[in-house]
């Protein structure tokens, strides 16, 4: 990428340090700027929360995957194709009528990358890692989720290796629906347990 | 250590932003690939790049986007390996560049052995352990009491693998703690909070 694509007209002193890191890693020739567009490419557009919806469709309408990927996340997951870094653990909780699931990482911000792709900003911010834990019930009501009162709600802080994917529950008047259909119908927000 | 990182039921922070952008700049963006591939270099591991964001100055760290934590831990830890010259960091960036605080870890500051045969089911107690350290045991579960509803395969303790060459696998025990321990009883009273700990963060209880 040419050099004047990252010199915009007011240069915050932040965007200059960043931009200075790649010049001088590029010089040393740690690196070059395409691995870095590789990357873009990779987190930004190549994976994301469509992976984590095939998986959840799935799911629904195969009794036995759902089975296996309870049992062993990764392994199921790895069935469909994906997996990739933060993707070495993968654990699916599952909602029903008597439990709803919500996953945080209260010390970072460890989110399963192969299914739901990077975390959102408010997974990663203070307010969202900080709450979650101690108030979960307030927290997903203000984010429009409403978990009803007979539910209990179980937090996951992803705080060592393994990484957590919700799985929703299938909604009501979707029998007709096959697979592709139902992969539509599931959010990324579905997953990380602030929707229901 | 117990920085601002350790964030779990902590009060203040008010409202969540669900609106807030991924990326709201592009320099953002590049953070996060920079980070990425400076990973590829091999002078990183996962428990001292998390230190290294670990170390930054609160007021920093809880006044500037995610991505200027990558960046700042990145940009660090090049320095800390001697891949890269903050003088010429910052000459090229046109003024300072704050990096991390230094690393206070005591080369003595052995984790505990941890406790034996964790079982599914154990009822167990996080050990009051305040390594200065990276750890990967948040604050709100220490001292408290749990069970074990899983165990994940051993894997390398972070906090021996941010600070030395040695390397220790163990267990790591998906622990439940009722959200009434950690709370009071003021707290939801069936909800459970999950923590995923090493054993060695880890004592048995009895019965």
């Amino acid at each position: 990428m040419s050099d004047d694509h990252h010199h915009p007209r007011d240069v915050s002193p932040i965007e200059a340090r960043v931009h200075a890191l790649e010049e001088l890693l590029v010089e040393k020739g740690y690196l070059a700027h395409a691995d870095i567009d590789n990357f873009i490419q990779y987190y930004e557009h190549d994976i994301g929360p469509l992976n984590g919806a095939k998986v959840v469709a799935r799911a629904w309408v195969d009794p036995a995957y759902k089975e296996r990927l309870l049992a062993a996340g990764t392994a199921a997951i790895d069935e469909l194709g994906f997996g990739g870094p933060e993707g070495e653990h993968l654990v699916v909780v599952e909602n029903t009528d008597e439990v709803h699931h919500v996953v945080v990482c209260t010390l970072c911000s460890c989110y399963p990358w192969p299914v739901l792709g990077l975390p959102p900003e408010w997974y990663k911010s203070a307010p969202y890692r900080s709450r979650v834990v101690r108030e979960p019930r307030a927290v997903l009501a203000e984010m429009g989720c409403d978990v009803p009162d007979g539910v209990r709600i179980e937090v996951w802080d992803s705080s060592a290796e393994a990484r957590y994917l919700v799985l929703p529950q299938r909604p009501a008047g979707t029998e007709n629906l096959d697979e592709e259909a139902l992969a539509a119908l599931v959010t990324r927000d579905h997953m990380i347990g602030v929707a229901r | 250590m117990d920085g601002i990182h350790d964030l779990g039921g902590r009060e203040g922070f008010g409202a969540i932003d669900v609106e807030a952008p991924l990326f709201a700049e592009d320099w953002e963006r590049r953070a996060m690939a920079l980070t990425m591939a400076s990973f590829l270099l091999g002078h990183n591991n996962g428990g001292q790049f998390r230190h290294s964001i670990e170390r930054m100055a609160p007021v920093h760290y809880l006044t500037t986007r995610y991505y200027e934590h990558w960046f700042t831990g990145t940009a660090t830890r090049l320095v800390e390996a001697g891949m890269i010259d903050l003088a010429e960091l910052e000459e090229r960036a046109g003024g300072r560049v704050p990096l991390s605080r230094p690393v206070v870890a005591e080369a003595d500051e052995q984790p505990p052995v941890p406790a034996e045969d964790l079982a599914v089911g154990d009822r167990v107690r996080v050990r009051h352990w305040h390594p200065r350290g990276h750890s990967r045991c948040p604050w709100y579960v220490k001292g408290k009491r749990g069970t074990v509803v899983r165990l994940d395969p051993a894997a390398s303790l972070p906090d021996l693998e941010a600070h030395t060459h040695d390397r220790r696998n163990e267990v790591q025990a998906c622990v439940r703690f009722a959200a009434t321990e950690l709370w009071g009883p003021t707290a939801d009273a069936g909800a459970g909070v999950h923590v995923d700990l090493w054993a060695s963060y880890l004592t048995k209880e009895d019965g």
